[in-house]
């Protein structure tokens, strides 16, 4: 079932089908104001924002601003929210958007402690809603909806659904996809963090029945098992699309954290060989730079003639 | 963080963990002072954030002053992957029966904590055999779980008795400290059957220190990775000659492999975050000239609706005021990359349209 086209998209008939709302939790501060122009520019349906204490005022005079998550979605009855309040903030925005009934919330913060983002995890099973990131650039149909802080230059509507752990090599991979004549379905940004709302695994789970989607790339990096997880569900699962991979931090040394809070190799426990190693039991590709991604996905598309 | 061994150990003297008499300094006068509190003999052990200590000559015995002269400065003065010591410990000598494993860690997939334990241990934790396996959620390990786990390795007694307190102990350290590791390896079982932790290695996860105050006396940092946070960048220090700066961590570390898969050698890992500024660049040119083995600086910087101009402004900032005297060899990936070449012309900056020229260009003019 792919729950995350529907919620992006909506289904056709509805009066909103490709034009779903989205709420901005942060609207107001720097980066929340400057990202929702951006997504607005996008042509992403920006309905209401929050900033507790500024309800009743608008956004650039047009984008009603409430106190609670609750209110705004009273008022516009949207089930997205993208979320720019700084980390230490995530699990109450987090709580208060899933009790509103928030279904897809997008955390973009970076920095959130790992125990904040497990217990808001606990809470949107509870209500079955699906959370993406923390440290995430976001999620976007390109040239649809765009909920995340992604510069618009590299998507392109297509048939290719990019998951990934990094935001920059999700737009140096995208691009590279984009010139090569591979547009996007989805993009799926997992966030560096080691813990994820939305595994890679679960992302695939999202998109891998979506009769919108040709092909699938993975982008992974040193750190977790998640690429283990994925790798290991595409075997059993018998997935048949073509698809492949690349795996950043194969000349990271080991127990360094790189970057990103969950890209660390301890032992062996997230070294790049495994995943590697993996992906290949899996007959998946793995790129040695990103720039190779289209080249061996042609490849695969060939393959699969 | 990551917490050296004695500080590990501090926080397991708080919870009530067994542990040896140990003393931790800085310097021989100090260490002479503890040497003599703790009478001989002892173990001598250096404090740093890696593993392999014992291979590499950074644990000895010492048994008398003699000794003791001999082997504090030998152990101080050792380099271990990169890692000077950051202090020495003294410990009493064990009489051991024989050696555990124990850990908890956050597991990142299934979400909670998880502990590993075997009748195996004192070995790296790849080589530990018999492990088991249990995931114990986001709370404290009950009696019950830690009593279960004591029976499968095959604990009985008091020594039963000593592993399940231990565990306990050590599952609320990790928990009220949001530990993302806490192992103790090994954990020995004494001659009279009491348990007592040997070694001790603490990761807690720094998205929380500001939930923890009174973990902020353990934080050790260089000079260079201050200046860095301070920042915003993340920086990794490298052993090699070319100096590697991106925007995005992700992308910065593909950079690093494609470096390394052209011969060159990192000389660190600087992810100056998501945009780029002149500012931010002039900030992590200013970082770069101080670490003193740079030969030359490789930028790759992707930015979707950053101007490459803005970027080249840094550059020539950079080089009006002697930051740096080593060649750059940068991709800007931007608009106005033509107007950015021309500012560039004349300086020690050269930008190439694929990183792959960049590089070869940066591995071959560095390695003559």
């Amino acid at each position: 079932m792919s729950k995350v086209f529907e919620i992006l998209r909506g289904v056709p008939g509805e009066p909103d089908y490709k034009h779903k709302g989205v709420i901005v939790q942060g609207i107001t501060g720097a980066y929340g104001s400057l990202h929702t122009r951006n997504m607005i520019a996008y042509g992403t349906n920006i309905v209401a924002g929050v900033t507790p204490g500024k309800g009743g005022q608008k956004f650039d005079g047009t984008i009603p601003i409430y106190n609670t998550v609750q209110e705004a979605v009273d008022a516009t009855g949207a089930a997205i929210s993208a979320v720019f309040v700084p980390a230490k903030f995530f699990l109450s925005a987090a709580k208060e958007a899933l009790d509103a009934g928030i279904k897809l919330f997008v955390a973009i913060p970076e920095h959130v402690p790992v125990r904040d983002t497990m217990v808001a995890l606990d809470i949107a099973r509870e209500k079955g809603a699906i959370i993406i990131g923390p440290n995430t650039p976001g999620i976007m149909i390109p040239e649809l909806i765009k909920i995340g802080i992604m510069p618009p230059t590299p998507f392109k509507m297509g048939r290719i659904a990019v998951l990934s752990k990094s935001g920059t090599l999700l737009y140096e991979i995208s691009d590279a996809l984009t010139s090569a004549g591979f547009g996007q379905a989805i993009t799926i940004g997992i966030g560096g963090d080691p813990v994820n709302g939305t595994r890679l695994v679960d992302a695939f789970e999202m998109v891998r029945d979506s009769p919108d989607i040709d092909g699938l790339v993975i982008v992974g990096e040193i750190g977790g098992d998640s690429e283990e997880i994925l790798a290991q569900s595409i075997m059993d699962s018998g997935f048949d699309k073509p698809a492949v991979a690349y795996i950043a931090g194969r000349a990271a040394p080991k127990e360094k954290r790189m970057g990103h809070a969950g890209a660390i190799v301890m032992g062996t426990y997230g070294s790049a060989e495994s995943k590697v190693s993996m992906f290949n039991k899996a007959n998946i590709p793995v790129a040695k730079r990103p720039a190779e991604v289209p080249v061996l996905l042609a490849g695969k598309m060939q393959e699969s003639d | 963080m990551r917490l050296l061994e004695f500080q590990a150990k501090e926080l397991f003297r708080e919870y009530g963990i067994n542990l040896l008499d140990s003393k931790a300094s800085h310097d021989i006068a100090q260490g002479r002072k503890d040497a003599e509190a703790l009478g001989y003999p002892f173990v001598i052990k250096i404090q740093v954030p890696v593993g392999g200590r014992g291979k590499a000559g950074g644990i000895q015995k010492c048994h008398n002053a003699d000794e003791f002269e001999l082997r504090y400065p030998q152990v101080m003065d050792l380099t271990i992957k990169g890692e000077q010591a950051r202090a020495i410990l003294l410990e009493k000598m064990a009489d051991i029966k024989k050696e555990l494993y124990l850990s908890l860690f956050l597991n990142r997939s299934k979400r909670c904590y998880t502990v590993i334990a075997s009748a195996e241990g004192g070995v790296e934790i790849e080589s530990v055999k018999n492990q088991i396996i249990v995931e114990v959620g986001l709370g404290e390990v009950s009696g019950d779980v830690a009593t279960d786990i004591a029976r499968r390795m095959g604990l009985e007694g008091s020594t039963a008795d000593g592993f399940v307190d231990t565990l306990m102990k050590l599952s609320r350290l990790a928990v009220e400290k949001e530990a993302e590791l806490a192992e103790i390896n090994p954990l020995a079982i004494m001659q009279d059957d009491s348990v007592m932790a040997l070694d001790g290695k603490f990761v807690t996860d720094d998205n929380s220190n500001f939930r923890h105050p009174e973990m902020e006396k353990y934080q050790e940092k260089s000079e260079i990775e201050c200046m860095a946070e301070k920042s915003g960048f993340s920086l990794v220090e490298l052993d090699g000659d070319i100096a590697v700066v991106g925007n995005g961590a992700g992308l910065v570390m593909s950079t690093l492999d494609m470096l390394s898969d052209n011969g060159g050698k990192p000389a660190c890992f600087l992810d100056i975050g998501g945009g780029a500024t002149t500012e931010s660049v002039y900030e992590a040119l200013t970082l770069i000239s101080r670490i003193g083995r740079v030969k030359g600086i490789l930028v790759n910087l992707y930015g979707g609706i950053v101007k490459t101009t803005v970027v080249a402004e840094a550059f020539l900032q950079a080089y009006g005021n002697n930051l740096i005297d080593v060649p750059v060899f940068s991709r800007l990936k931007g608009t106005e990359s033509d107007k950015a070449r021309e500012m560039l012309e004349e300086s020690r900056t050269k930008i190439f349209d694929s990183l792959e020229d960049a590089i070869n260009s940066a591995v071959m003019e560095v390695n003559h």
